[in-house]
This record gives structure tokens, sequence and C-alpha cells, in this order.
């Protein structure tokens, strides 16, 4: 079964953050420094909030300005990252048109997102969910 | 922590929002700022970069909104910086100025924005991304989620989450413990109308919560409004409401009417003013008005009754500008101002800082005179209060001092580890033990309850070393006659036994 994390109610969003938390959390670390995903306020916080996640896009333009190849399609939609390709150059920061590749500065290379679904399970909020994709 | 130019002394604010994660998240445990600007600055810190920027295109603006607006467009590090800014209350140095973070958060009480402003410190933003590095991240996670499944199955999640603080004004009205009208009352029957159910029923249109924290107390209300000369043409403005400013510059100014209330509230956001400290200030100045011990000369023609909102929304105005000597001195807070004109009897603040909204019985009076920071978040001696009420007793005052002295010992352990009070009952002694450990804390630190008991009774010793240092002196408290007028739900309080309490207190703290 392929899954894909989507972002089923964003007015229910209250801006806590814990999905940003919890994605960092994964990697068994505290911070944010590995977080795939964002939230922030549409101009103030009182407007509500963007949440950022992966599309999972079917034909994902990230890949296809990856030079290296280190941007492999996944299966169901989106990309895996292999590290040891990447030379962070960062184009496809650039090429994400719903700016969901974020950058780990600390290691100079892109988080994405590999919709596993764990910062839904923290989210008391019904804002994200992760989906089956067929 | 700062020196407080509303009392001379001891000054330590906290807020919610983002502020503490954003520090830390930059990599720091800590921020000092020394000294001060010769023109008008704001600070931005961006993890390992310090930028000094001027602000002297946005010093003396209007509204502290639209500050933040322009900083925000200014910055990067959206959805995890903290914009901490002051309004015009800062700049003009009024001794309770807030700063404000996130918009609707505040380090509100005991001046700040005031200490901003002698800097010419426009504003504090702060943004990072670190990893925090665990020792053992199965238990860290595990730890995690037990905090996390005490916070979302806690009762308080669900009373702050509907109604909001706005929550506790019906059951304090019912219990004849809301201080109205400058304390001659303890209700209104009109109390219902500034309700946090009247409020979520017909204003709310938002929810906001603090980073990392899945409550979501803070409740934003949508005030629509048209504009009188054009048809169909309405604004909307967002405002923040809380128990505090509810009864601030609610009961205690007989501002009943919800729309007024909200108003007010927004001038008092605009001018970036601590809401619990002007609301008692005009409290103190309408019944002296009402009296007759001032006047219209003073007052410069504001008419000050009870519940006139628009008159309060023109008195704060003039209380950031400073118009005349009267209005210089309210800006100096109810102690000074009732020093100078007189009627200290019904001047309600304690150790120089102005009440807050709980008028239970002994044990929040005790609080606020005995407190470090004179806040009822010292020692929570409403909660304390409340408990004697339910059980139908008074209790003794030793046992009522030791358990305050207690409670505000603990209290520095999760004030220093930044832990939100709503959530004090999630992170206990063994909770705060195992959550520093998962940390990687053990091998710095002798993690033990007792030890951390201790480690609270030091940390306040040493805040109170610096209060006798700036001449804090317990036997010269001052009591406002008003407090011992008015009964309280559990009988009328005597001055006999709040000085026989308060020694008792400090005997502890040798």
């Amino acid at each position: 079964m392929v899954y894909r994390l989507a972002v089923i109610d964003v007015e229910r969003c209250v801006g806590c953050e814990l999905c940003m938390f919890a994605c960092s959390r994964r990697f068994g670390e505290g911070g944010l420094a590995k977080s795939a995903i964002a939230v922030r306020s549409i101009g103030g916080v009182e407007r509500g909030f963007i949440v950022i996640v992966c599309r999972a896009c079917s034909d994902p333009p990230c890949a296809k300005v990856c030079i290296v190849n280190a941007l492999m399609i996944r299966k169901g939609g989106g990309v895996v990252l292999n590290q040891y390709k990447c030379i962070g150059c960062g184009r496809c920061i650039d090429a994400c048109p719903v700016k969901a590749v974020f950058w780990n500065s600390e290691i100079n290379k892109p988080n994405i997102c590999v919709h596993c679904g764990y910062c839904a399970k923290y989210c008391p909020h019904e804002v994200l969910k992760l989906e089956k994709v067929v | 922590m700062f020196k407080s130019p509303l009392t001379g002394n001891l000054g330590e604010s906290y807020a919610g929002g983002r502020s503490a994660t954003a520090i830390r998240m930059a990599g720091y445990g800590a921020i000092v700022i020394r000294g001060s600007s010769e023109t008008p600055i704001y600070l931005a810190v961006h993890g390992d970069k310090v930028y000094f920027r001027d602000a002297s295109g946005i010093w003396g603006m209007r509204s502290s909104y639209t500050v933040g607006r322009i900083i925000r467009e200014l910055e990067p590090g959206a959805g995890f910086r903290t914009i901490m800014r002051i309004g015009k209350a800062g700049e003009q140095l009024v001794s309770y100025a807030c700063v404000i973070t996130e918009t609707y958060r505040h380090f509100g009480r005991l001046g700040l924005g005031a200490v901003f402003g002698s800097k010419k410190l426009k504003a504090l933003v702060i943004s990072g991304k670190h990893s925090i590095k665990v020792p053992d991240s199965r238990v860290y996670r595990e730890v995690y989620d037990k905090i996390f499944d005490l916070a979302i199955k806690s009762p308080l999640m669900k009373k702050y989450h509907d109604l909001g603080t706005a929550y506790n004004v019906t059951p304090l009205n019912e219990l004849k413990a809301l201080p109205s009208l400058n304390l001659k009352q303890t209700s209104l029957e009109e109390a219902v109308n500034i309700s946090g159910e009247t409020l979520a029923e017909n204003y709310l249109g938002r929810r906001v919560a603090c980073i990392h924290c899945p409550v979501a107390c803070i409740h934003l209300a949508s005030l629509r409004e048209p504009y009188e000369r054009e048809p169909y043409f309405y604004k909307t403005t967002m405002v923040s409401y809380d128990y505090e400013p509810l009864y601030a510059l609610g009961s205690m100014l007989g501002v009943t009417n919800t729309i007024g209330w909200l108003k007010l509230m927004d001038e008092v956001e605009v001018q970036g003013l601590d809401a619990i400290s002007v609301g008692v200030v005009l409290a103190w100045a309408t019944e002296a008005y009402e009296k007759g011990l001032i006047t219209d000369r003073e007052t410069m023609d504001i008419k000050l009754k009870w519940g006139d909102y628009n008159a309060y929304i023109e008195a704060v105005r003039r209380i950031v500008a400073q118009p005349n000597e009267f209005y210089a001195s309210l800006a100096r807070g109810v102690e000074y101002a009732a020093s100078k004109y007189g009627w200290l009897d019904f001047a309600l603040s304690f150790g120089g800082n102005e009440m807050p909204g709980y008028h239970t019985g002994l044990a929040t009076y005790i609080t606020y005179l005995t407190g470090s920071r004179h806040s009822h978040l010292d020692s929570a001696g409403y909660s304390l209060d409340e408990k004697n009420i339910k059980a139908g007793r008074r209790q003794a005052p030793n046992e009522m001092a030791e358990a305050l002295f207690k409670e505000e010992s603990w209290r520095q352990i999760l004030s220093s580890l930044v832990v939100c009070l709503f959530a004090r009952g999630i992170y206990t002694s063994s909770t705060v033990i195992e959550s520093l450990k998962a940390a990687g804390f053990s091998s710095k630190f002798e993690l033990t309850e007792e030890s951390l008991a201790r480690v609270g009774v030091e940390i306040l010793k040493y805040k109170y070393m610096f209060k006798i240092r700036e001449g804090f002196n317990y036997k010269n408290l001052r009591i406002p006659k008003r407090i011992l007028e008015t009964p309280t739900p559990l009988g009328l309080l005597n001055e006999e036994e709040i000085r026989e309490t308060i020694n008792i207190f400090f005997k502890f703290l040798r």
C-alpha cells in the first residue's frame, strides 16, 4: 500500500507546530533541523495558517532539476532522496512551486517528505492525514 | 528578568507565543541585552548572526500592530521566529508598558516595554532551526509521547481549548470573587456579557496555539464594525481576549458592553500597555473622579464613568501621550498616582504592582504581597482559596504560608524550564526529572525530587536577596483598606491575619 500525506482541513490549524517537531523527532532528535513540513501564518496569525507539505506529485519538478539524480521518483508520487548522491546545490528548492522542499543547513542537504505520516499522529486538530494512494 | 520601572524592584515577565522556543532553536539558552542605543534600533538574531537594524522609520508609529506587520515583511524565519516589539507606551516609558510577541501574547507585567523603550529597542526578532541531540532517541520519544498523551487527555485541554481563560469569568462572578468597580463589588449582574461563553458563541473568530502546545488557548474575537458614513462598508478586527483583561478592562471598570470591551482592549493593544495595570489605574481614577477628588481639570474634560468605554479609550491614549501632570502620574502606576493625589485606601496595588483579578480570600492576597513579582502566578493563592472555599474552611496562617512558600519555590523550577503554568499539573517533579534525563541533563545536574525542591528554594532566595538589596522590606508592604472592606467568599479579611501570615512566610526565606 502506498500513502501520501495530505492537509485535509487547514482552517482547523492552530499553529502549534507539533507536526514540525514530530518530523525532526522521527530521526531521534529534538529541534527543527530535519523537518520536511512547515506551518506559518498567512501574514499574521489572525488570518490563519498555511501548512506546507509535499504534494507527492506524480511528475515532480524537483526531480527534473536534480543534476545528479539524487531525487528518485517515488512509487505513488513524490521523490526519495539519495543523500550520498546529493551535492547540496539547492535547485530542488527553487523548482518546487509549493515550497515543500526544506533545507537542513546543518548538513546542507534538502529535507524531503517521505510520507510516513508520523506528523499526522501528533496533529490534535485533524489538519493532517495520511491518505491511501490507490 | 529586568529591573521593573513600575515597582523599582525585581522585574520578571513571561509570555506565550514562540519566544522561548525561538531562542533555543537559534542556539541559545538566554539572550542578555546590555546598555542602550542612541537612536531607535531593532535587533534581529538569526541563528549565530546578530543584526542591529535602524528602527528610526518605525519609531513613533501609532499602532503596535503595524510595527509587527512591517517587521514581518522585513525579516526571515516565518513560522518559527518570534517578533517581540513595543508600542508607543514603551517608547513613552509608561511604567507598565508591555512587550508584545506574536501579536497576541505579552510580556505583560512590570513594565518590560518601558525597559525596551529606554534602550531605544523597538523590537527583538529571533529565529533558528537548530537540531537538539539527545542521548537516547528511544527514551526521548517515549517521554515525549507520555507528556503528549497527558496534555491531550488533560481536562485543561478541553476547558482552555473551548473557552480559553475567559472561562473563569462566570465561576468567579458566581462565587462573588470577581473584582468589580475598583473592588467596591465582587460581581456584576451584566458580567455574562464579558463571559467566555458569550464571547465564544458570538465573537470567537479563531483559536491560536503557542508553539509546541496542543491546547490552543489563545482566543481571538472577530469584531465587525460598520463605517458610519458608508453603507455596507465594514472593518473586521481580531481582538485577543483572556480572563485578566476581561477583569481589568471589564468588571473592574464596569465595561460589560461586549463590543465596548473589545474596542477598549484593542486600543490597549495598539498602545502596548499591560491590560491589568491600566485597568486598575483607570478604576482608581474613576472612583477618585466619582468622589470629586479629581476633577475635569486633571482629566482634561474626560468624564470618567463606570462602563463608559469611549471615555476609557480616550484616557488610555492620554496615559500614553501624557499631556499633563495627571496623566503622566497615571502612567507611573496607581501607587505613584495615589501617593501624589491621595486616596491610597482604594489604590489597588501590592508591592507597587496593580492587582490581578481574584478577590477569593486571604491566600490570594498573601500571594500578591509575598510573591517575588507580586503576581497572582507567583504562588497562586487564588487556587488555594478556591480549594478552601470548596472545603468550607478557613486555613490557619502557618499552614497557608507554608503551602504558598512551597508552591512559589516549585514554580521557580517550572519557570526556569519555561513550562507554561497551565501545564503545571502535567509537569510534576517526577515528569520534570524524566524529561531532563531524556534531554541529557543527568550527567550535569543531580536530578532528584529533593535536589529540585532545594534548587527552587535557592532561586527564590536569590530573587529576594535582589529585592532586599533594592530596598524591599516586607514590613513596609502596604495593604489597601479597600480589600478589608469588601467581603471575600471566605468572609471579611483582617489586617492582623494578613500581617501574621506574611511574617510566617518570610520566616521560610531565612
